[in-house]
């Protein structure tokens, strides 16, 4: 049964005490075979199993995860949403994702709180100014609003900015509107529940331990729970998914790195919108509860630790007291890592491989929270039609065959 | 964050150094004649493994020397640390007490190394 929340819900619910909500999906057993089987149940992974029900028809859809549901980096990232990207492809794609945030509260009748309070990226420098007016044009280009802002212009938004006393003083920045925040577990447990509904079995607490292959086709996985039959695998597992398609022999251009992100203790509403800066790494905006919610950069090497070293926290800090000398004397309260896998030139892969019927979502390495419709939305299409959507076609594995990269280091909010 | 003992300086703080990613990748004998799929391989594709794998350091802030090190991904523990030019001791020799691919418990997700008492 469809379970809508209203007014009216909101009202009889509370009548009895808040006892009676539905469960918002079920914990179902896997069975033997599945049409298609969806490895991570994080927002990429959930949004993929609930588009391939919803727009493509399919019924006997699996989600498998090894722990809870948005656990991984769905729950780890600091929420912020833009599609100012550089180059045409990852325009295309980022902006097909903000489109679909746009509408996706009222499309899955859950409150992902997502909030356009728009995006300052900082320039520091005249290279800065240069890169980010060029990358102004080619985002008007694309009909993405992308506007350059200047120092004068920057203070108005953010008045606690520091933007002149400072070793690296701010020279001016591109400015998004549309861009903006959500809840990040909402956007899981919003996609979970519509799939459940639409009959997707989510299973949790269920390991896959290998991709089962023969005679270049997939036969289906082998988890914690036992085997399990498919014809299609969609792999969505961020920085683990070397690990899993090593098990089907598969090597994908990856790292696995740690990266972090931090919240201070709640204050009042101070920042109103989000304010990245590529050159002294850092960025920052303020949750709806009144954290500072920043974010790091990745450790220098390969890591599976969720993690991160102590000296990143210590760099980004700095910068952002230089930036923010109001935050000087405040307190952080929580820090955390989470493996994110990056592609050689920093965009992400939504592809077919060489064995048939398997699938990959990965690469999305630091930036990947920001795509979760748009990824779900193009990858559910390449797994239903076997042949990539025209948004994801560019993003194929063969590209590092090709030589045709999609360079987005420059463009990507920090160097990471 | 941990420790790395460099060869030349002794043990120092990891943020003194920089990785240079996966160690012993050797360069193609024949570059004219291998395929784009080939050179792709040199080109991109690294090891990525949970668990322990070769790699490369520099003591940047340090001797600025090059070595490298056998380190367990999943904890970041480092196991051996040999100069270049030294045969890379075989991986067997280390024991890996991970059981999962994924290095975690059979059940449930977390971080593996910090459960560990």
């Amino acid at each position: 049964m469809k379970k809508k929340y209203s007014i009216y819900s909101l009202v009889k619910n509370s009548l009895s005490d808040n006892q009676n909500w539905k469960k918002m999906w079920r914990n179902p057993e896997p069975r033997k075979f599945y049409d298609v089987i969806i490895v991570g149940g994080g927002g990429h992974g959930l949004g993929t199993a609930y588009y391939l029900a919803k727009e493509h028809g399919l019924k006997n859809i699996a989600v498998i995860e090894k722990g809870w549901l948005g656990g991984g980096n769905t729950g780890r990232n600091t929420t912020i949403i833009r599609s100012n990207y550089l180059w045409d492809e990852s325009a295309h794609l980022y902006e097909h994702s903000l489109k679909l945030w746009e509408s996706l509260s009222s499309e899955l009748n859950y409150n992902i709180m997502f909030s356009q309070r728009g995006v300052l990226n900082l320039a520091h420098n005249e290279h800065d100014v240069k890169e980010i007016r060029r990358r102004v044009s080619a985002n008007k280009l694309n009909g993405i609003d992308s506007e350059w802002v200047d120092p004068h212009q920057i203070k108005k938004l953010v008045p606690i900015m520091n933007t002149e006393n400072c070793r690296y003083p701010v020279l001016g920045a591109s400015y998004q509107p549309r861009a903006g925040v959500a809840r990040h577990d909402a956007v899981a447990w919003g996609y979970a529940m519509r799939a459940d509904e639409l009959g997707v079995d989510i299973i949790q607490n269920c390991e896959v331990k290998k991709i089962r292959t023969a005679k270049g086709k997939v036969q289906g996985v082998e988890t914690s729970k036992g085997f399990i039959r498919s014809n299609r695998v969609g792999v969505v597992a961020s920085g683990h998914t070397s690990v899993l398609a090593a098990t089907a022999g598969i090597k994908l251009p990856l790292q696995s790195k740690a990266l972090q992100a931090l919240v201070s203790e709640p204050i009042k509403p101070v920042i109103n919108t989000v304010v990245m800066s590529n050159a002294v790494h850092a960025y920052v905006s303020q949750s709806d509860k009144g954290e500072l919610v920043i974010g790091a950069g990745t450790d220098g090497y390969n890591s599976y630790t969720q993690r991160g070293g102590y000296n990143i926290i210590e760099d980004t800090i700095r910068a952002i007291v230089e930036l923010y000398p109001i935050f000087g004397k405040m307190k952080m309260l929580r820090q955390w890592g989470g493996i994110v896998d990056i592609t050689p030139d920093a965009s992400p892969i939504l592809s077919k491989c060489e064995v048939e019927g398997l699938y990959f979502n990965c690469g999305w390495g630091t930036g990947g929270f920001k795509a979760t419709p748009g990824s779900a939305n193009v990858f559910a299409h390449t797994i239903a039609k076997n042949k990539a959507h025209k948004i994801n076609a560019p993003f194929s594995v063969d590209r590092f065959v090709s030589g045709r990269l999609v360079d987005e280091h420059g463009a990507a909010a920090v160097a990471h | 964050m941990f420790t790395i003992r460099c060869p030349y300086c002794g043990e120092r703080d990891q943020s003194e150094f920089s990785n240079g990613g996966e160690a012993h990748v050797a360069r193609p004998k024949d570059p004219e004649q291998i395929s784009d799929r080939e050179w792709s391989e040199y080109v991109f594709i690294r090891a990525n493994p949970k668990g322990i794998y070769y790699e490369r350091w520099v003591h940047t802030h340090g001797c600025k020397k090059w070595f490298n090190a056998v380190r367990n991904t999943s904890t970041d523990e480092i196991l051996k640390v040999y100069k270049m030019g030294e045969a890379p001791p075989p991986l067997k020799g280390f024991k890996n007490t991970i059981k999962t691919p994924s290095g975690e418990p059979d059940v449930g997700s977390g971080n593996f190394s910090v459960k560990k008492p």
